[in-house]
């Protein structure tokens, strides 16, 4: 009963921080754009206009929810729930901060500490095309059945090099971790934000951001597609499928869509934070600030890096233009899986030879 | 360097976005500052009177006949004898424009052969019933003291000052203004009763009371 309870207020923790941070992005999102194309943004909601999104959330909730005559009725209701289960369920392996202690009681802030953590990232980020695909066939509608098959086609391609980004990452936590047997647990997200701790050298971190920008860039465009953002936001196209696989959801059901795609965002960068900006890792202050303020520094740590990433993801978005979808394809299949597959095979013969040894030697 | 250059080139955009971030912004605050509005600006329609209170409308309907949303609609009426409302026979006893269709052309201002509609500067006419877009008479017309009446209350968005604003297109086109007009003040007897003063650069003599000899075939 006891793990019953802690593993409710993990998740409902989780859930509130994802909401507010959703908040948060949407609102920064609006501005930032706003900022680079030389307009104002919402400022009339609340401060700022930061509780914009709150007051779009209130209006979406309370909205009539159509159902398009020919849709099948039962995956059209299903899907916006299973876009939206797997981003939950993604943020729960994050490690967003350090352990500490209440009483007895050890508190780690992460939902779940697995040992497949990588793999299920990547299971669960395909489990969500699911979900877009789903929608955009049950509608009974083209536009959104366009949306969905370009959904397909993008989440094959840039799955793989994903993938491919990953297993770098992967080997060098292992190869980092001499004492592990064999470098066993070296997919758990905890363990791979421990590696990083320390530094290189002088005032250089210990991120596998340095050994590994090839990756890192590789995550990032991937990343991209699989958010579908700007610039490869075909699946979505607003101008040319008006809004593809969402065209037929209205009401609550379109913003899960929403809040899928913002915590996929957030997820992806809070991801990249962790493999290669070195997650929570960073100078505490211990001595300088008071006891508090140093524990929670992890967590700030994370997050700074993370919503430095999404800046990045802004101002991706305000800055290239969509691109086309031959385009996509191409860069897809002919740059990004061989740019990746070429620096996963040089990686490990590195890696392997400072290991083990040349093999002639 | 050349390759450097082709490296670099496809993510020079971002440069370009984040320096924007850091520049002014062309948005205006509306409800708060309104932009000055062109002299010419087409607000919505006025029916004017002459200074001594006699309404200008003469119930001709060539407005509605020139009408090209089919607008707006007038009724004649006989003056009577006793108590003329306009100095010509008949005058518009009834008028309505239905500001949901109105295009704010101005092809009404231009048909009028006493200057009786004209055009202000007032725009904002948001109602939540259709009905309300019908403007009456009483709507319309200047009052005798040469205030002007609004179906809405005035607020932040609806500044009736607006409605003392003259049509500048008016002042150039109708047959007793001058092509030369361009700005601050007319020099007819104008929207609402009384003179106003030339405007900077003209003699009191360029003021043309009586409507101009059409010259042209």
């Amino acid at each position: 009963m006891a793990t019953f309870i802690e593993a409710a207020i993990t998740v409902i923790a989780a859930f509130a921080l994802l909401l507010v941070n959703t908040l948060l992005l949407v609102w920064t999102e609006r501005k930032v754009v706003a900022d680079m194309q030389a307009r104002i943004g919402p400022n009339r909601a609340g401060p700022f206009g930061l509780l914009i999104t709150l007051a779009d959330g209130m209006k979406l909730f309370f909205k009539e929810q159509i159902t398009p005559r020919k849709a099948e009725v039962g995956i059209y209701l299903m899907a916006p729930i299973l876009a939206l289960l797997p981003a939950l369920l993604i943020f729960l392996n994050i490690p967003i901060g350090g352990s500490f202690h209440i009483g007895d009681r050890l508190i780690t802030l992460q939902g779940v500490d697995l040992n497949v953590a990588v793999l299920l990232i990547l299971a669960f980020s395909s489990l969500a095309v699911y979900a877009v695909v789903l929608a955009g066939w049950s509608s009974g509608s083209k536009y959104p059945l366009l949306g969905a098959v370009r959904s397909t086609a993008q989440a094959i391609s840039y799955e793989t090099a994903m993938a491919l980004s990953l297993i770098p990452v992967v080997l060098f936590t292992s190869s980092q971790l001499a004492g592990f047997d064999g470098g066993v647990g070296a997919m758990s997200l905890a363990t791979i934000v421990e590696a990083q701790a320390g530094s290189f050298g002088g005032p250089i971190p210990a991120w596998f951001l340095f050994p590994l920008v090839p990756s890192f860039l590789v995550f990032m465009i991937a990343g991209f597609a699989e958010t579908n953002r700007a610039p490869f936001d075909l699946v979505e196209a607003e101008q040319e499928l008006v809004g593809g696989f969402h065209t037929e959801y209205s009401g609550i059901r379109f913003a899960m869509f929403f809040l899928a795609e913002y915590i996929n965002m957030f997820n992806i960068s809070a991801i990249a934070a962790t493999l290669f900006l070195g997650g929570w890792n960073g100078p505490t202050f211990s001595g300088v600030l008071p006891a508090f303020f140093a524990g929670a520094m992890p967590v700030v740590w994370f997050m700074v890096k993370t919503w430095a990433l999404l800046f990045m993801f802004i101002w991706v978005r305000a800055t290239l233009p969509r691109m086309r979808y031959d385009q996509l394809m191409q860069f897809g299949w002919k740059r990004l899986i061989p740019v990746g597959l070429a620096w996963l095979v040089a990686f490990t013969v590195v890696t392997s030879v400072r290991q083990f040894g040349a093999p002639w030697s | 360097m050349g390759f450097l250059d082709d490296l670099f080139k496809p993510i020079a955009g971002f440069k370009v976005t984040f320096r924007q971030m850091f520049r002014p912004r062309v948005t205006t605050q509306y409800p708060e500052d309104k932009r000055t509005k062109p002299q010419r600006f087409h607000g919505r329609h006025i029916l004017n009177r002459y200074p001594d209170g006699m309404e200008k409308c003469i119930g001709c309907e060539l407005c509605a006949g020139v009408c090209p949303a089919r607008c707006i609609y007038v009724r004649g009426a006989d003056n009577p004898q006793d108590e003329p409302v306009s100095p010509g026979e008949r005058y518009g006893f009834v008028y309505d424009i239905n500001m949901l269709r109105c295009i704010f052309c101005a092809l009404c201002v231009e048909a009028c052969p006493t200057e009786a509609i004209t055009m202000t500067h007032l725009f904002e006419m948001s109602v939540d019933d259709r009905q309300d877009a019908i403007y009456t008479k009483a709507d319309l017309l200047v009052n005798p003291d040469g205030s002007r009446n609004h179906p809405q209350p005035a607020s932040i968005l609806i500044d009736l000052d607006e409605l003392t604003d003259g049509d500048g297109w008016l002042r150039a086109t109708a047959p007793s203004g001058r092509a030369a007009y361009e700005g601050v003040v007319g020099w007819t007897p104008s929207a609402g009763p009384g003179l106003r003063p030339p405007e900077a650069g003209q003699t009191d003599d360029d003021r043309n009371e009586e409507p101009r000899e059409e010259t042209e075939a």
